[in-house]
């Protein structure tokens, strides 16, 4: 099969029949899997790993601030793709996917701001500081309301996925602000990167990064959480299909009476 | 078993158990929704083949 052909497979998931049908085969994989990572990750990060010669026991905040950091940002992101696929092609299971997905990024984000004031109060002796990433992420979570807004108020569907679609193009811009900011913004008390960074890893980048005996059980529940999330996104965009279906039904039904 | 979280126990605990609070309302909300709207699309679409 050419690599044209195998790219083109992907489209036969915009039937929501077939969307289904494969999700409710993959799903137990997923829910079961996310559910062994989360449960080890935390457990090992919580109870066997030791205090931070700077930090504590508040490093151990770390197993959920970050992925669940990660995965607000990531979120956004994946939205952008499924709305820019909405944009271009119409089919309704990307826009649905979106839709799906933001209650879902709003949690996140809501979990890293949450733990992050409450890592930050004995840290940098303050709950929250107008810092780059801080605000970035703050706006990030009102640009999450504002899009779960904009999908209820509108009464047609295919104009809020329209509009929607059009403000997660904006809102991006605010999704990898909260990512980089601390790389452009010298100012303000959030750290850079000192989990994923690549020269961190081949040797080439000497700045200091999180230890492995953090490392280890935080990327376990970095898994857990992505797991977590295509669970979710799954589950609920077939959620969402289905109460498409039930608009549709009495849609003709009430044209046929 | 507990580990010793020293003078940050507050901290590390309300930060666990706000998060999975969380976690465990949005899992538990989506599958109460996926379930209550799979249940109207088959009564929806068994009505209106009874009707005709």
């Amino acid at each position: 099969m050419s690599i044209a052909t195998k790219a083109n497979a992907i489209w036969q998931y915009a039937n929501p029949k077939k969307f289904l049908a494969t999700t409710e085969r993959v799903l137990p994989f997923f829910w079961i899997s996310a559910a062994i990572c989360l449960a080890v990750g935390l457990v090992w990060g919580f109870f066997f790993t030791p205090d931070d010669f700077r930090q504590g026991s508040t490093v151990k905040i770390i197993y959920l601030h970050v992925p669940s950091a990660l995965m607000a940002i990531n979120c956004w992101l994946m939205m952008l793709v499924t709305s820019l696929v909405w944009l271009v092609r119409r089919h309704h299971v990307s826009a649905l996917a979106a839709r799906a997905a933001a209650p879902i990024g709003v949690v996140m984000t809501l979990i890293a701001l949450i733990t992050g004031a409450i890592w930050g109060q004995p840290m940098w002796g303050t709950w929250w500081a107008w810092d780059p990433r801080l605000t970035s992420f703050l706006i990030l979570f009102l640009f999450y309301l504002g899009y779960i807004a904009l999908w209820e108020a509108i009464e047609d569907p295919d104009t809020a996925a329209d509009l929607t679609s059009v403000l997660c193009l904006v809102g991006s811009v605010f999704a990898i602000l909260s990512r980089y900011a601390v790389n452009f913004w010298n100012q303000g008390l959030h750290q850079g990167a000192s989990v994923m960074r690549a020269g961190a890893v081949t040797g080439t980048d000497t700045t200091e990064k999180v230890s492995n005996v953090f490392f280890y059980p935080l990327f376990l529940c970095i898994i857990g959480f992505v797991l977590l999330f295509i669970a979710l996104v799954l589950y609920r965009t077939g959620t969402e299909i289905r109460a498409r279906r039930i608009r549709a039904l009495l849609a003709r039904e009430r044209a046929g009476a | 078993m507990m580990p010793d979280l020293g003078k940050y126990t507050e901290a590390v605990l309300s930060s666990y158990a706000l998060s999975l609070l969380l976690l465990g309302l949005l899992v538990v909300l989506s599958l109460w929704r996926g379930r209550k709207v799979r249940s109207e699309m088959e009564q929806t679409e068994l009505r209106i083949s009874r009707d005709g």
